[in-house]
Order: C-alpha cells, then sequence, then structure tokens
C-alpha cells in the first residue's frame, strides 16, 4: 500500500512535468519521492496569531515525518484574485496535499480541485466540500464556555470586555458561547463587545481594551491576533486569556489560561493518512476531546474553586455532558431560541448571526 | 494620589494613540517644507519599530534603543534621499517602494522577535506635577516620549519661523532657484529635512513597538504612516496643526470605540468610518480659508532640483 | 568622485537603455542578497522571472495581474501629469467593484446579455462617484484632494466590509462575509481557454493607445502635460485649472471602477471584502515607473505584475519567505527608478567644475 501509492506520486510527477513542458523544478532542494504538502496563508507567518499557529503545524510535520515530507508556505495570499493561482500553482508544482487556511480561500480551493482530482485539499473554516477537498475547523467556542465559565466567576464589576474582530459566525458564536458559559456562573454578567474591523493592529486592540477597561471591564477576552489587549490588561492590573497561543509571557500575571489552536494533531494525521492511502474527503470540527482546542494550564491567580469549575466545564464538553449551546437559550429581545433540554446543532451554528441574551451591542444586518 | 477619573482615562488612551501620529507627521511636515515629499513614512515607522524593538531585546536599554529606532527611520530616509536627491529618481515612486522594502526589511529582521515580550518604556512621573489631582496624571505621568513629541511641536514651530535656518528651510521648499540663486546649498538642505524627517518616523514606530503595543509583530504599523501624511496636508503645514489633526484623529477613533462600547447600535464599520469622514470636514472648513492654505504650503514640493549653474 | 552632468538633450538611447541597466543592477544585488541568505542564486533569479511565466497559464495570469495596474496607471498617470494628486484610485476601484457586484447580485439568474453591460456601467459610475468627491471639494473649496481621496479610501473599504457582512451577504452562505457566487451571466467570459485571462486586458491595452493618443495628438493632452509646470498655457488651450481637475478625476474613477468591476466579475467572480490587494497603490508606483508615459506604464505595469508572481514563485519552489520578496521588489524598484537618471545627466568621474 505504501509502496503503491509513492509509486502513484512519482508517476503523476512525471506527467505533470511532462505536461508543462517548461515547469522547472530546483532538483537539489527536492528529493522525489518525499509527499509534498503546500500551505496558503491569509497573513505573515510573524503575526503571532492564527497564522503563527497554522504555521507552527506545518513545522510539527516537518518534525514527524522529518525527510518523508517537504512543506511549502505562501503567506500573505489575499483572498482575492491571487489566492486561486497560488493554490493552482502549489498543485501545479508537484503538491500532494495542500492546506489552504483562511474562510476566503473556500471558492478558490474548490475550484483548483476541480481542476487537479489527485491533489488533496484541505480547507479551514469552509462548508464547501468535494472527493478531494476537506474541511476542518476547531470547535474554539468550547474553549470560550471554558474561559466564560472563570470570567463569570471571577469578575468583581460583572462587567466583561469583549474584542472582536469581524462580525462573521465564528466570532459571534465565541461571543455567544461565552455569555451562555458566564450566565450560567453569574445572572449577573454583561458583555461589552467592541469590533475593531480587523484581525491584527496591536495598537488599536490596546486602544479597545483600555475603553473597555475604562467602562468598567475588569476582565477582557479577544477575537483578535496579538498580544496587545492582555498586555494592557496587566499594565492596567485587570485579567484576561490568550487567544490562539498561550501568551503568559506577554502577561505572566494577567492571563487566566489561554484558548489555544492547536493544528499539529490534525496536520500529522491528514498527512500520515495519504502516506498511508488512507485519505478520504471528511468534515472535522473537531473540538476540546480531540486537542485541537487546547489549554495551557491556568494562571497563579486563578483560585481553586475557579480552575475546579473550569475543569468541570472542560471535562463535560469532553465526556458530553456539557454543552455550550444547551436550551434554554434565550437572544438579545429575549425571545426564547431554543427550549430547555435542546442544543443548537452544527448547521445553526455555523451560521449564527445573532446574540444571545446578556450580550450589549449590535450586529450588521 | 486618588485614582484618575474616567474622562482622564480616556484622554490618556488618545494621548498614546496620537503620539506615533505626532511623531511621524512633524517629521514629514519638516521634509515637505524642504520641497521633498517622501511617501514612505510607513516603510520608515516599520524599520525603526523593528529596529528599537530588537536593540532592547538583545541590549535591554531603552534610551539606547529609541536612538537606534531613530537611526533606523535615518538609514531608510537616507536612502530615500539618495535616490530622489542625488539621483533624481521620482519622489512620488520612491517614497512608494520604500514602503515596499521597509515591510520587507522590517519582516525579515523581526523573524525572531516573533513572541518576545518587553515590559515597555517606563513611566516618567515628574515630581511635585504628577501629584496633582486630574492635570497630575493627564500631563505629567508619561513616558519620555510623549513629552518629547510635546516638546517637539513648539520647536519646530519655532524652528521654522524665527530660526535663519528654518527660513532657509522654507526657502528652498518654496523655491530651489531662488533659494539656489541666493547661494544656499538646496541638495545639503533636504537631505537634512529629509533625515529629520526619518528620525522622527523612526520614533513613531519605536513608539509603537515599545509603548503603545510593546511587542513585534509584522506589518504592526497597520496604516498610521498613511494616515501621518495625511495629516501633514491636513495641517496645512504648521507644526501646532498636526499636534490638533493628530488628536483629533486619535481622539475621534476612541470615542468610535467607547461609541460601542456603551452599545451605540450602528454596525461598527461605519463607527470605523468616522475618523475619515471627519478629517476630510474639517479640512474643508480649514481650506475655507485660502490665505492660510498659500502661505504654508512649499510651492515646490516633489519637484527635482539640481544647480545647472 | 563621481558627479552628475546634466547631458544638454535627454538621452533617447538611455530612455530605452536605462530600464535594461536597472535590471543588471538588480541582478547584481540580488546575487549578494541570496547569497548572503544562503539561497541558490541561480533558482531564486530563475524562480522570480521565468517560472511565472513558463507556461501559457502563467502568461495569462501575468495578464490578470497587470490588467488592472496598467488600466489604473495609465488614467492616474494623466492626472499626475496636470498635477492632479488623486492617491485614491484604491477606494475608486473598490467602489466600482461594489457598484457593479450590486447589479450582479441583484440580477441573480437572470440570463441576459444586458447584465455584464450594465455591471460595467455601474461600476464605471461608482468610481466616478467616488473620486468627484475629491474633485468637488478641490474645485469648489480647494480642499486638497491627497488627503480627501486617501481618506475616502478607507471609507470605501470600510463600506465594502459592512456591505459583505450585511445587505450583500449570500443567503445560502451560513453568514459569511461574502456574496453569492455572480451568475453566468454576470461573469466576464476568458479570453484565452482554460485560463482566467479577461476582457480587462485588451482594456488594459485600449486605454493605453486612447492615452497615448490623447495625450500626443490633442489639445487637452497638451493641456494635461503643461499643465503641471505652466498652468497659463493650459489656459490658453482653453482648459482651465477646475476642468482639468475634474478630467483627472473622473476619469481615473471611471477607469479605476471599471477595473474593480472586472476584478469582481472576473477572477473572483463574488464580491467579498478584499477585492483588491492594493491594485490603486501599487499604480502609482506602476505611473511614475513608466515615466508618466502610456506605452512606459504598459510595461511598467507587466514588470510590477511579474514581481509579485514571482515572489509567490520563489515561496513555492524556494520556501523563501515573502519579506524577502518585498525587500527584493523594493530593490528593483530603487534601480528602475534610479536609472531614469541616465537619461537626463551623464556620470562623470573626478571633480565636478564650475562652468
Amino acid at each position: 500500500m505504501f509502496e503503491t501509492s509513492l509509486l502513484s506520486n512519482a508517476r503523476r510527477k512525471l506527467l505533470i512535468a511532462a505536461a508543462s513542458a517548461a515547469l522547472v523544478l530546483p532538483a537539489a532542494v527536492q528529493s522525489q519521492d518525499a509527499l509534498k504538502v503546500g500551505f496558503v496563508y491569509v497573513g505573515p507567518v510573524g503575526d503571532h496569531g492564527w497564522t503563527y499557529r497554522h504555521d507552527i503545524g506545518r513545522q510539527a510535520i516537518e518534525e514527524k515525518f522529518g525527510d518523508a515530507v517537504e512543506t511549502t508556505f505562501v503567506e500573505s495570499v489575499p483572498e482575492g484574485a491571487d489566492a486561486e493561482r497560488v493554490i493552482r500553482k502549489l498543485a501545479s508544482s508537484g503538491h500532494d496535499l495542500i492546506f489552504t487556511t483562511s474562510f476566503g480561500y473556500m471558492n478558490p480551493t474548490v475550484k483548483v480541485a476541480k481542476q487537479f482530482p489527485d491533489v488533496k485539499f484541505e480547507h479551514a473554516t469552509g462548508y464547501k466540500r468535494g472527493d478531494n477537498v476537506s474541511t476542518y475547523s476547531g470547535r474554539f467556542y468550547e474553549g470560550r464556555a471554558v474561559i466564560g465559565t472563570m470570567a463569570g466567576m471571577m469578575t468583581k464589576t460583572n462587567t466583561i470586555g469583549y474584542i472582536a474582530s469581524f462580525p462573521i459566525p465564528e466570532v459571534v458564536r465565541g461571543i455567544n458561547a461565552f455569555s451562555l458559559a458566564m450566565r450560567k456562573v453569574n445572572p449577573d454578567a454583561e458583555i461589552k463587545v467592541i469590533w475593531v474591523n480587523t484581525w491584527y493592529d496591536p495598537g488599536k486592540e490596546a486602544d479597545a481594551a483600555k475603553t473597555l477597561i475604562d467602562q468598567g471591564a475588569d476582565i477582557i477576552t479577544q477575537h483578535t491576533d496579538s498580544p496587545a489587549a492582555l498586555q494592557v490588561a496587566e499594565e492596567r492590573g485587570v485579567m484576561g486569556f490568550g487567544q490562539a497561543s498561550d501568551m503568559s509571557a506577554f502577561a505572566p500575571k494577567a492571563q487566566l489560561t489561554a484558548i489555544v489552536d492547536d493544528w499539529d494533531p490534525y496536520y500529522i494525521e491528514r498527512v500520515q493518512a495519504v502516506l498511508d492511502g488512507t485519505w478520504e474527503s471528511t468534515d472535522t470540527w473537531a473540538g476540546i476531546d480531540s486537542g485541537m482546542v487546547a489549554f495551557p494550564g491556568y494562571g497563579s491567580d486563578v483560585p481553586d474553586d475557579v480552575k475546579a469549575a473550569a475543569e468541570v466545564v472542560r471535562e463535560g464538553i469532553i465526556d458530553g455532558s456539557f454543552h455550550p449551546f444547551a436550551g434554554p437559550i434565550k437572544n438579545q429581545a429575549g425571545e426564547m431560541i431554543i427550549a430547555e433540554g435542546e442544543v443548537l446543532d452544527d448547521g445553526v451554528l455555523l451560521g449564527m448571526d445573532y446574540y444571545v441574551e446578556g450580550v450589549q451591542g449590535a450586529l450588521p444586518k | 494620589m486618588s485614582d484618575p477619573s474616567t474622562s482622564v482615562l480616556i484622554a490618556l488612551t488618545v494621548i498614546t494613540a496620537a503620539t506615533p501620529l505626532v511623531f511621524a507627521a512633524i517629521g514629514e511636515l519638516i521634509t515637505e517644507r524642504s520641497g521633498v515629499l517622501n511617501l514612505g513614512v510607513e516603510g520608515m515607522m516599520l524599520v525603526g519599530a523593528v529596529s528599537s524593538f530588537l536593540c532592547v531585546h538583545v541590549y535591554g536599554s531603552a534610551p539606547l534603543a529609541l536612538l537606534v529606532g531613530m537611526a533606523g527611520g535615518m538609514v531608510m530616509a537616507l536612502l530615500f534621499g539618495f535616490l530622489t536627491l542625488s539621483l533624481q529618481a521620482s519622489q512620488v515612486a520612491t517614497g512608494l517602494a520604500l514602503t515596499i522594502f521597509g515591510t520587507g526589511l522590517s519582516a525579515l529582521v523581526g523573524q525572531s522577535l516573533i513572541g518576545v515580550a518587553y515590559g515597555g518604556l517606563p513611566k516618567l512621573h515628574i515630581p511635585v506635577l504628577s501629584e496633582l489631582p486630574t492635570v497630575g496624571p493627564l500631563l505629567f505621568q508619561h513616558d519620555v516620549l510623549v513629552y518629547a513629541s510635546w516638546l517637539l511641536i513648539p520647536a519646530v514651530s519655532i524652528f521654522l519661523k524665527r530660526s535663519r535656518a528654518g527660513l532657509v528651510l522654507r526657502a528652498v521648499g518654496d523655491s530651489h532657484d531662488s533659494a539656489h540663486a541666493l547661494g544656499y546649498r538646496v541638495i545639503r538642505v533636504r537631505y537634512f529635512a529629509t533625515l529629520f524627517g526619518g528620525a522622527c518616523s523612526g520614533l513613531a514606530g519605536a513608539y509603537l513597538s515599545m509603548a503603545y503595543a510593546p511587542m513585534w509583530v509584522e506589518n504592526m504599523t497597520a496604516g498610521r504612516g498613511w494616515i501621518a501624511l495625511a495629516l501633514v496636508v491636513f495641517a496645512v503645514w504648521q507644526p501646532g496643526w498636526v499636534l490638533f489633526g493628530a488628536y483629533l484623529f486619535g481622539g475621534i477613533t476612541i470615542l468610535q470605540l467607547h461609541g460601542q462600547g456603551i452599545g451605540i447600535n450602528v454596525p461598527s464599520q461605519l463607527m470605523s468610518m468616522l475618523p475619515y469622514v471627519t478629517t476630510i470636514i474639517v479640512l474643508v472648513l480649514i481650506s475655507l480659508n485660502q490665505g492660510r492654505v498659500r502661505r504654508n504650503a512649499p510651492a515646490a514640493i516633489g519637484q527635482a532640483f539640481h544647480p545647472t549653474t | 568622485m563621481i558627479h552628475l552632468q546634466r547631458r544638454a538633450n535627454p538621452s533617447k538611447l538611455m530612455g530605452y537603455l536605462a530600464p535594461f541597466i536597472a535590471l543588471l543592477l538588480t541582478l547584481a544585488a540580488g546575487f549578494f542578497l541570496f547569497l548572503m541568505l544562503g539561497v541558490p542564486v541561480g533558482e531564486a533569479f530563475r524562480a522570480y522571472f521565468i517560472d511565472p511565466i513558463s507556461d501559457s497559464y502563467g502568461l495569462a495570469e501575468l495578464g490578470v495581474k497587470a490588467a488592472p495596474l496598467i488600466m489604473i496607471a495609465v488614467a492616474l498617470s494623466l492626472g499626475f501629469r496636470a498635477g492632479v494628486w488623486n492617491i485614491g484610485a484604491e477606494g475608486q476601484f473598490i467602489l466600482g467593484g461594489i457598484c457593479g457586484g450590486a447589479v450582479a447580485l441583484y440580477f441573480y439568474e437572470v440570463e441576459a446579455a444586458y447584465v455584464l453591460p450594465l455591471m460595467c456601467l455601474a461600476g464605471i459610475a461608482g468610481g466616478m462617484l467616488w473620486a468627484a468627491i475629491p474633485a468637488l471639494l478641490r474645485t469648489t473649496v480647494n480642499a486638497n484632494e491627497i488627503l480627501t481621496s486617501l481618506m475616502l479610501t478607507y471609507v470605501a473599504a470600510l463600506l465594502l466590509s459592512f456591505l459583505v457582512h450585511g445587505p450583500l451577504r449570500d443567503p445560502d452562505g451560513f453568514n459569511f462575509p461574502e456574496s453569492r457566487l455572480f451568475h453566468d451571466a454576470a461573469l466576464l467570459p476568458s479570453v484565452v481557454q482554460g485560463t482566467r485571462l479577461h476582457i480587462g486586458a485588451l482594456v488594459a491595452i485600449f486605454i493605453t493607445v486612447m492615452a497615448w493618443v490623447l495625450l500626443s495628438r490633442t489639445l487637452l493632452g497638451f493641456a494635461l502635460r503643461v499643465n503641471g509646470t505652466a498652468p497659463r498655457a493650459a489656459k490658453h488651450a482653453g482648459f482651465g485649472q477646475a476642468g482639468l481637475v475634474w478630467f483627472s478625476l473622473l476619469f481615473t474613477g471611471a477607469v479605476a471602477g471599471l477595473a474593480g468591476l472586472f476584478e469582481v466579475a472576473g477572477p473572483i467572480g463574488q464580491l467579498n471584502s478584499t477585492i483588491s490587494p492594493g491594485y490603486g497603490f501599487t499604480a502609482i508606483i506602476v505611473a511614475f515607473l513608466g515615466r508618466l508615459h502610456p506605452v512606459g506604464v504598459f510595461f511598467a505595469g507587466l514588470v510590477m505584475a511579474l514581481s509579485y508572481l514571482g515572489g509567490e514563485s520563489a515561496q513555492i519552489t524556494l520556501n523563501m519567505p515573502l519579506a524577502v520578496t518585498g525587500v527584493f521588489q523594493g530593490m528593483l524598484l530603487f534601480f528602475l527608478l534610479a536609472a531614469d537618471v541616465l537619461i537626463n545627466y551623464r556620470i562623470v568621474l573626478g571633480r565636478e567644475r564650475v562652468a
């Protein structure tokens, strides 16, 4: 099995090389039988956020498989006309498996995948699949339920500041999961949301954090990339949570815990599947139990009862006894969305575009 | 010392947001008043930001890091000056190319700095004065760069209006041919003005990576260099108005964040338009006084000069 | 010492030779850059300059990338000659995309031949509308267009973001921030089968020729050429300051808007929040790189587009980070811009003699 898949790889490479005779592959750098894995990034690897974590995942592949794989990445690829060309170029230059790591790459990925049926594609955070296109994402909202619980117990002002990037379902879902968990332990607590309309601009994130603290928030959480908000929290003596990676280096006291995007296990598993010849198109939406949504441990200031409550939620999510979107859930207007005993299904979660009760502000319609 | 009131806290946030704009814009103002248009502010800021952060990470000395940040901006400005003043390349295009170059260079230099933490520039509390209620925290508890930005404005203003060198600078910017005929060294003056602009942009960048959000991430200026360029036009090339423009822009930015925080029911994208729209409206009001615009706009801006006789 | 000596007349020969000298200098400087970074030099150059256009698909992609750059830059260069500093073509591009795209979405599933022309008109109108604001403010209250056009670019980007997060988003798209995929009748046909090359490439050529004729053969062209240096001569030719400001801005707005529409109806095929990777700003460099001459701008657009494709290919074939591309691209631009000094000056060794 292993042997044949490598053979077919080599043969396909020959075919592609013959088809575009002028295609040049620098022979010195690449060994012919290594599996080639390509990554398309939306930001620079130095963003210390979303793209940075995907690149850590890429490095994990290299570490795990050594000479058996070769990885390539293209960074800061705009989600416009350029995406299709970059993805196609990766496919036509002998890459066997291509990860496209931002929502905006969905349509270009699907389009290129149709032209390259032998290449396997993995698109992050989208909803369109094909015979050779998988989708994957993390249930980061599960992590938000854990930190929401902690925030609800630890806030003294009953005001939580939430710095958000863009009003997309992923972010709205996080805000709602956080709010629901928070109000389970503290019905009086409320969330203030500020949209900064950027994924990373450390200055603006810091401004938003200060604004929220000035409005009475004593816990800050964020759905933007940089550690700037946590730095402000540290300086102003309030608390916060790390986003995407462990940010305790930037806020040793203020970081209560962090929600870490850990793509390593998934990336390794998918590469292994291609090597084994068992790769199939799948839809992965993995949560805490898979390790894709991870925690680096608690900060030194977290009291034991908060730790215990957070652990109950975390373990409950893993064993299925706790669902972040279990009814009863009301929307901002106080209307019942789902009754007690039921949970919102994945389809509803995927397209979530309303706030639940307890969140202040409005979403664009 | 009592806790500062909310309005003071809001003002402090505005000061932080405006300070990099003040530095970058005042530097560009001097550059432009000598007749040179350098659109590479963003690139110079990024190089300033990364070089000062690298320096403080390696040597641990904040004063040295600020100097290195300035030097980083100046090296970029020197490159720009060499191309446009010595080799007469197009200023507009070279400035834009400088931004592309600076973005790449800073990312390259900063590769090892991702995830590195720094505590931020220390705050210098001015003795006695910083203890005053309201005024103390508002004016006398800042880091050195904020004070520097405040002192820079009157200094540049006096330099332009009262000093001989400032007179020469303005003469060169208004008509290089007449200035040359009067015996002034046009190219040399423009080099100095360009380097000053680079030093200020470098400091603006250093403020971002050392004080505003003490860290290095790629592209962390996030367009502030462009805002600074717009502010010079907005200020009609007058130092005092640079300060006003930067605080107005910063102020509206922070106020719209507060508006969101208290739950104003307007989509955030529309709220975020406010600083830009306000800037346009105020510019229109300022432009109504055409005499002022004509008096201050450097007439020879963007034009190449080569002494022919 | 080395110094510059002004030539009696600009050198025609150097006009043609300068870009090639710049290229040689870039190769030399690139040699050391790549050597320093430990990248195989030969392969790096191949990745930048040859790989991207080594097959028909690559050539077509060069056209896809260069078309909007050339269209906008040619239009901008007319205004720059006249001393009109429109640096907001990016915003005009975005508005063109928004308006044209909105038409496509309004006529969703309408299979009619009029949809595409209507979209083009809407794109042009959108770009013109956005450019009319700085034009109006400049001609009535003399508000500086550098500031107004730049600020309006940010407003345009936020407006687009608002629309695709709200009113224009795909009703079946799980509320993700993008519109429906345009229907076939609203998509630009491919000019070369199997590639993404669209009519924008032909329009870019057309606009280049048109601008060249306009500049060299018409009175308006004369007025544009002389307005930057001698506004009185322009006035004498029958074109006042206000008229030239309006023409420059509206023409650029129209072309940038059309380019924006081509981008969304061509290679993207829908509206999303990032329809432009900064074409409007890059086009400013392209305009000056081409010495504000339509034909020069055309070739400058191709070079610029190639440098972007080259950056992608260097990342793919050599794992070279994008940062290196920025540095290399910056160097290329510096040399290209600086080499033009040879047209008007000769480099002389020895001390400058005072004449």
